[in-house]
């Protein structure tokens, strides 16, 4: 390849390498997590495809692409890692891939916390950060009481904290504790994302390992979660259009596919530029938290201020497009509507991106 | 093959040109000559026509070097139309004969060029133009109303489509011409705009006679010609390398900074939301930018021009709000006739009218979105009913 990116100039394109991951990741979705699958397993006991990700961890190695070599992962970048979460996007797979291999594994990666890392990032070990799933980079989180060497205090809004095996938990005391998932009490909440569900944590005495200070991990952990995030939204309005304008071309009313009326075509060109746009600013975001660039945090900060709105765009249109089978439970478009819309609100709504940029870029509040 | 194609033989080849003149004690315009000669005027033309036959991507090469050497330019924005969409029309489709003609004068702009495509009943339906060329002997007699011309007052050739058989259906019986503008038949009148100022102008033309020898390409062939007009035009108006804040939200931006008292919550969220995107839509064409050099062209360019549009006329609209009893006055409604055109040049006002002008020009942006919707996404064109019927019996 000719192009040569310099610090200014982030790499946005993808590589060879990052394309055969891909189609690999697209092959694995496509055989072992079809849209019926999904959406069965909504309302059984195991909402989490625990055979998936055991395929694309174990199988795959794909849980420690953020983890070097000599710390027990595959030592690839956010760039890899994007790539994964594009097409587990596109196929709203219930896999724990965001909380655990990303978020989770950021804060053990700033922790130094090498034994619990290597776990993780072997995809035997399933973390989840105990930080709501809603707090943004820059936002305030809850933490619990420690009190006699033990943990107390509840927590809501843990995503995929049913799945996991560890609990990363900020204290009181300042510091971040791993705490075993059965000493504490999890309870799945009926969620509005029915492929990514939180949870309360009730911890009653529970015993914690201290693995550093939580306040730099949680930082880097959700600044990730947040940048990665958009290469997920990414993926899932990739779908949303692809599949709005599949169904558009076959769809008959009037004696005419119904993507023939203009004021139809419009509204897909309009969607399928903001989703080519979406593409560059979440490979900005990737691309810069792999190299560790400065301006990272305004990569991020673009990169999810612009994602939500056009992946909750993506998902209604698709709804409203395919007519009354969009309404429907059998169809696949709520998942997307639904992964949406609480993605809109993970790691920041748009708008707490924006306050975040207004400091960042200088362009202050009155 | 002269070897020419690498980027240490056009080094050596430019650092000859400056050694045999040297820019400090040579005419602007015997150096231009001299450049287009030793082939460094646009190194992918073939040689003999300014170039030499190198790859596209070593200009910069030779422009950087020249730059250096305190050489003069042939100011390219003041000649963009020959360029841009006439020079590579004619290397496609002139004879021998016309290359050599008009490829020189036009590079160094001792030849300034215009287009004369759009008429009042023939915009985002061009195919439809009405302007007839009759032939008369060995030469072609055109009657008809241009508009949206630039440049035109400073034109001494223009490009010309020309209905030549108004029988057939109306794409095929359009001939593309070279045309005098200094013909008497021609009249350039300027087209004041909601500006103030005319960066156009309307020409008529009346039994202005253009030589066979002036055709380019074949008789009803002119629609496949334009064709190599109008992409080369969406190529130049897709825009260049911009840095952060690079484009119309870097004034607003810096007023923001500068003027507090100015600032309200309302502006602020709509200022940052607009921030946001147009910091996308640079990325977005830096991303196409990185895959046209990597051999792969995305579709991204036509939608890059939509965007554009939309996000100079939202930002202008604000900057506007923003001022205030400022945003009430406006800089200069004088009629003038600019020969260049700046989109962030005046104040806020002008670029908020100017910016009007950006969703239409170069195709509108309802057309360049069913442009998208099908070729990008496949969906089924409109039914056609004018594709089979003759010209003369279109309704208008």
């Amino acid at each position: 390849m000719s192009t040569t990116p310099t610090s200014t100039q982030p790499d946005l394109l993808y590589s060879e390498e990052e394309e055969a991951l891909r189609a690999a990741v697209r092959d694995l979705l496509t055989d072992h997590c079809d849209a019926p699958g999904v959406i069965a397993r909504t309302e059984s006991d195991a909402p989490h495809d625990r055979p998936l990700w055991k395929a694309l961890t174990e199988g795959m190695g794909l849980a420690g692409l953020l983890v070097p070599e000599e710390r027990g992962g595959q030592g690839a970048t956010h760039r890899e890692a994007a790539v994964v979460l594009e097409e587990l996007g596109r196929a709203v797979a219930p896999v724990p891939y965001l909380t655990s291999a990303v978020v989770a594994t950021e804060a053990l990666l700033k922790c130094g916390a090498d034994d619990l890392l290597a776990e993780l990032a072997a995809g035997r070990t399933i973390g989840a950060l105990a930080v709501a799933l809603n707090v943004a980079p820059h936002g305030a989180y809850r933490t619990v009481r420690l009190a006699d060497g033990v943990l107390h205090g509840e927590l809501t809004g843990i995503a995929d904290a049913a799945a996991a095996d560890v609990l990363l938990v900020p204290a009181d005391d300042g510091g971040l504790y791993a705490v075993a998932a059965d000493a504490a009490t999890v309870t799945p909440q009926v969620s509005l994302d029915l492929t990514r569900p939180v949870a309360t944590v009730v911890l009653d005495g529970a015993p914690g390992t201290r693995l550093g200070a939580a306040e730099p991990a949680v930082r880097r952990a959700l600044r990730a979660g947040a940048g990665l995030l958009a290469s997920e939204q990414s993926g899932l309005a990739d779908w949303c259009l692809t599949e709005t304008v599949r169904h558009l071309k076959e769809r008959k009313q009037f004696n005419r596919p119904v993507g023939g009326f203009q004021s139809l075509k419009h509204r897909l060109a309009q969607l399928w530029l903001e989703v080519v746009s979406l593409r560059a600013a979440a490979r900005n975001a990737a691309d810069l938290l792999a190299t560790g660039d400065e301006d990272a945090a305004v990569a991020v900060a673009v990169a999810q201020a612009y994602a939500a709105p056009v992946a909750v765009r993506a998902a209604e249109e698709a709804v409203q497009l395919h007519g009354g089978i969009g309404m429907t439970w059998e169809h696949p478009a709520h998942l997307y509507l639904k992964r949406a819309k609480a993605d809109s609100i993970a790691y920041g709504t748009a708008g707490g991106h924006r306050a975040a940029l207004a400091e960042l870029v200088d362009l202050r509040a009155p | 093959m002269t070897g020419a194609t690498d980027a240490a033989e056009l080094r050596r080849r430019t650092a000859e040109l400056l050694a045999a003149h040297p820019p400090a004690t040579t005419d602007r315009l015997d150096f231009l000559r001299a450049r287009f000669d030793a082939g460094l005027a646009w190194v992918h033309f073939p040689e003999g026509l300014g170039g030499l036959g190198a790859p596209r991507s070593l200009q910069p090469v030779v422009d950087a070097e020249l730059a250096a050497a305190g050489a003069p330019d042939n100011d390219p924005r003041r000649i963009g139309i020959g360029l841009g969409m006439a020079a590579p029309t004619i290397l496609q489709y002139g004879t021998e004969e016309q290359k050599r003609r008009f490829l020189k004068p036009l590079w160094t702009g001792e030849e300034v060029w215009c287009q004369l495509f759009s008429e009042p009943g023939a915009g985002s339906d061009l195919a439809a133009l009405g302007t007839r060329a009759v032939p008369e002997g060995e030469d072609w007699v055109v009657n008809g109303q241009k508009v949206w011309t630039s440049s035109a007052h400073l034109a001494r050739w223009a490009i010309l489509i020309a209905r030549t058989d108004p029988d057939v259906p109306k794409h095929r019986g359009i001939t593309y011409f070279v045309c005098d503008m200094t013909d008497p038949g021609v009249e350039v009148r300027p087209l004041r705009q909601i500006t103030g100022e005319a960066e156009f102008n309307e020409v008529f033309l009346t039994d202005v006679r253009i030589p066979d020898a002036h055709r380019l390409g074949e008789v009803g062939d002119g629609w496949r010609v334009a064709q190599t007009t109008l992409n080369n035009e969406r190529v130049a108006i897709g825009g260049a390398r911009l840095p952060r804040e690079g484009g119309m939200i870097g004034p607003v931006s810096g007023t923001w900074r500068e003027r507090p008292e100015l600032r309200t919550h309302d502006l602020h969220q709509r200022l940052l939301t607009l921030w946001v995107e147009a910091e996308v839509a640079r990325l977005t064409g830096e991303r196409l930018r990185q895959q046209l050099v990597a051999g792969q062209p995305g579709p991204e360019g036509a939608g890059m021009k939509l965007a554009f549009a939309r996000l100079n006329q939202q930002i202008s609209g604000l900057e506007v709000e923003l001022l205030g009893e400022e945003g009430l006055l406006y800089d200069d409604w004088t009629m003038r006739r600019p020969e260049l055109v700046d989109f962030t040049g005046r104040d806020a006002g002008y670029r908020y009218l100017r910016s009007k002008g950006n969703s239409i020009e170069g195709g509108t942006s309802e057309v360049l979105l069913n442009i998208v919707a099908e070729r990008v996404l496949g969906l089924p064109a409109e039914p056609r009913t004018d594709k089979d019927v003759a010209w003369k019996d279109l309704s208008r």
